[in-house]
């Protein structure tokens, strides 16, 4: 499948994070010295088709906010290139990353950390638009916030605008949260974890919400998370990452239903179900123990210490790259068929 | 069954300055020897507070009301003075692991050190065999004994989360109670963790207590669930009750379970319940959750519905269960 490259709102090529540890006092006095780089993010290659939501999911450790926070350019990526609506945003002069954090915003995980707790709603909205430096006067400012108010559906925008965040409900603060970060006029959100600290009906009320924000004003989403079960019903495409690669990727229903990689098949294994007859069952894990670190990265394919079906050859060969297993679903194992 | 816990008229009242919020308020039930009842509900509900409340330990300005009783092993705990319930209760009998303690280790004491704290401050017991007792524990949780030596920030949560469950069963409770347990971890860890539960619970004869607001984990845990809504119990039923073919009863209940996403399904919506818990300091009138009710009936408004059992072992507080 070939995409036009206006259909493309991001394009992201052979990504690296590498971080230099800092040496303990410990390491130093003990003159243990070598310092590793800790990989992140090691060569991670995508596309964000303008108007999907994409999820980026893997365990804890795998890599997904080191890419989240190069997108938002929060950290410089150590190689690779993104280009934002097919211009090369990798490296930017102090202006355009201005310009750029505007185009894409992200959305915080604890919406009510993030917000002044002695700002009116009023005011927690009006932030942005002074840090950007958005011209108007109070009055044209007032517009802004009060259409952003009704596009995350907080009625009457006015009642709300002279509350104070205390007097929101979880569902509410994240819904003005959203109104913050639309209220630049973004093109791409990045969400990380947005909703996992949150109980199940506020979570399902915010999942709702932002969808249909994305739908109305034709947004782009990169949805991160580790809970397979809400990016199967949030998102449209899904990417898996493994120590800070992607494993597997494809449409959300397709990957769900017929995952390839043996690491998405352990993942979709570990999700609970509400049904009944498994308490005394001890859940059977495909893979077993942590993942490894990101310092030490297992030669060849990189899951392979933890794959149930790891043969000799899966250390020895090259590390594996992402393969078309036709109706864009890709993986990033030899032995695919065989198992 | 025997019980290993009878609650019976549990209140629990925060007094702060603009008044009592009624955190608990009437709650009854049981636990049986050797099973895991869940607690879930929506946030602010009252799962916490039903925690501390069964370890005598409530948080300022939190009080147990007159009337409530907690039976522990046939003895009811709520005469005891604060300091038999140190001696002959609290970790000794019913333990908790915390909401969110694995992030509450203190970071500039090795694990070891902090291990040994507790213990010692619990038992008189040379250092050394203290290290041997922590060592067991390390590994019944699967850890190697070179995290004694280790920093919490050296450790990942699943690690951090299986030393505060060993910490916990240090005393050898009969009653564990798990917060939220796993809701920071992902799912890999989460299902590793669940499943140390489950032979933890065989190997050392344990009842627990599970709270979640999953409710798809719950599924998994729990032989019987506890739904709570606002302080009040819903609904109470086996795991079969609740999640098998007929379903819950509790419109309430029905509306969590059609918010929880499913792997397997593709769902085109999730439905929510609009509007948000109860202020508990002025509960509604009623039934409390009957503002948000989908099957609200006029006598909801006005009258509480009491919980009353529809089906052996399955309690239902809703009028429309009423016949
Ligand atoms: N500034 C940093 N310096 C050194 N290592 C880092 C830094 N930031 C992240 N790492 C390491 O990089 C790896 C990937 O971290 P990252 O936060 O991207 O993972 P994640 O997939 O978002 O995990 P989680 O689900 O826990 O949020 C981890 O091993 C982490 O410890
Ligand atoms: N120390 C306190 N002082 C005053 N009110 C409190 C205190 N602790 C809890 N509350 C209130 O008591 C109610 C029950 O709180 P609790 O922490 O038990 O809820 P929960 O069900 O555990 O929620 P969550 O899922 O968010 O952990 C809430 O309305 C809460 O605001
Ligand atoms: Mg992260
Ligand atoms: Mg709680």
């Amino acid at each position: 499948m070939s995409l036009n490259d206006n259909d493309v709102i991001l394009q992201v090529k052979d990504l690296k994070k590498h971080f230099t540890p800092h040496q303990s006092l410990i390491q130093s006095l003990a003159g243990s010295g070598q310092k590793r780089p800790i990989k992140a993010v090691d060569g991670i290659t995508f596309d964000l088709r303008r108007g999907e939501i994409f999820g980026l999911i893997g365990e804890s450790g795998s890599g997904k906010t080191t890419t989240g926070k190069m997108i938002m350019k929060l950290i410089e990526p150590t190689s690779g290139t993104m280009v934002f609506n097919g211009e090369d945003v990798t490296h930017t002069d102090k202006l355009r990353t201005q310009v750029y954090r505007r185009q894409v915003q992200m959305i915080f995980q604890d919406p009510y950390a993030s917000m002044n707790p002695r700002f009116k709603i009023r005011d927690v909205l009006q932030e942005p638009l002074i840090i950007h430096k958005i011209e108007g006067d109070n009055q044209k400012h007032d517009e802004m916030i009060i259409k952003s108010l009704t596009e995350v559906k907080l009625n009457p925008p006015a009642e709300f605008m002279g509350r104070y965040p205390h007097m929101l409900s979880g569902g509410q603060r994240q819904r003005v949260a959203t109104a913050r970060t639309l209220i630049l006029n973004p093109m791409l959100l990045v969400a990380d974890e947005p909703v996992s600290m949150i109980d199940l009906s506020t979570r399902a009320e915010i999942l709702a919400m932002m969808k249909d924000v994305q739908r109305d004003l034709g947004l782009t989403y990169l949805y991160i998370t580790h809970d397979l079960s809400t990016a199967r019903y949030f998102t449209d495409r899904i990417a898996v990452m493994y120590l800070g690669r992607i494993v597997e990727m494809g449409p959300a229903n397709e990957l769900i239903d017929n995952p390839i990689h043996p690491y998405t098949k352990a993942l979709i294994e570990a999700v609970p179900e509400p049904m009944t007859g498994k308490v005394d069952v001890i859940k059977e894990l495909p893979i077993s123990g942590e993942i490894p670190s990101p310092a030490n990265i297992p030669p060849g394919c990189r899951f392979h210490t933890r794959c149930p079906y790891a043969k000799p050859e899966c250390s020895e060969q090259s590390e594996p790259e992402l393969m078309d297993a036709g109706n864009g679903h890709f993986h990033a194992c030899r032995r695919w068929k065989e198992i | 069954m025997d019980k290993i816990l009878e609650v019976k008229n549990l209140k629990l009242y925060y007094h702060t300055n603009k008044g009592a919020v009624k955190a608990l308020d009437d709650v009854t039930f049981d636990l049986y020897k050797g099973e895991t009842l869940g607690l879930v509900g929506e946030s602010g509900c009252g799962k916490t507070t039903t925690g501390v409340a069964l370890l005598r330990m409530p948080s300022p300005p939190g009080r147990i009301e007159e009337g409530s009783q907690i039976i522990l092993d046939g003895r009811d705990i709520m005469p005891l003075t604060e300091r038999q319930i140190r001696k002959d209760v609290r970790w000794e009998e019913v333990a908790m692991v915390f909401q969110g303690a694995m992030n509450c280790l203190t970071p500039v004491y090795t694990i070891g050190k902090q291990m040994m704290e507790t213990l010692q401050e619990h038992r008189e017991m040379e250092k050394k065999q203290a290290e041997e007792l922590i060592k067991e524990y390390l590994s019944l949780v699967g850890l190697p004994p070179e995290v004694m030596g280790r920093y919490p920030h050296e450790l990942s949560g699943g690690m951090k989360q299986r030393i505060v469950i060993a910490t916990a069963l240090f005393l050898k409770p009969k009653v564990v109670i798990l917060d939220e347990p796993t809701t920071a971890l992902d799912v890999i860890v989460q299902a590793q963790i669940i499943n140390l539960l489950k032979k933890l619970k065989k190997t050392f004869d344990l009842s627990f207590i599970f709270i979640t607001h999953d409710l798809s984990l719950e599924a998994e845990v729990s032989d019987r669930i506890c739904v709570m809504y606002a302080g009040k119990i819903a609904e109470l039923g086996t795991n079969q009750q609740i999640y098998g073919k007929q379903g819950p009863m509790h419109p309430y209940t029905e509306k969590l379970l059609q918010a929880t996403p499913l792997l397997r399904k593709k769902v085109e919506s999730l439905s929510f319940i609009p509007g948000a818990p109860p202020d508990l300091i002025d509960p509604p009138t009623g039934c409390r959750f009957h503002p948000r009710c989908h099957k609200v009936m006029d006598r909801c408004k006005v009258e509480e519905p009491p919980l009353i059992e529809v089906e052996p072992g399955h309690m239902v507080a809703c009028w429309r269960c009423v016949k």
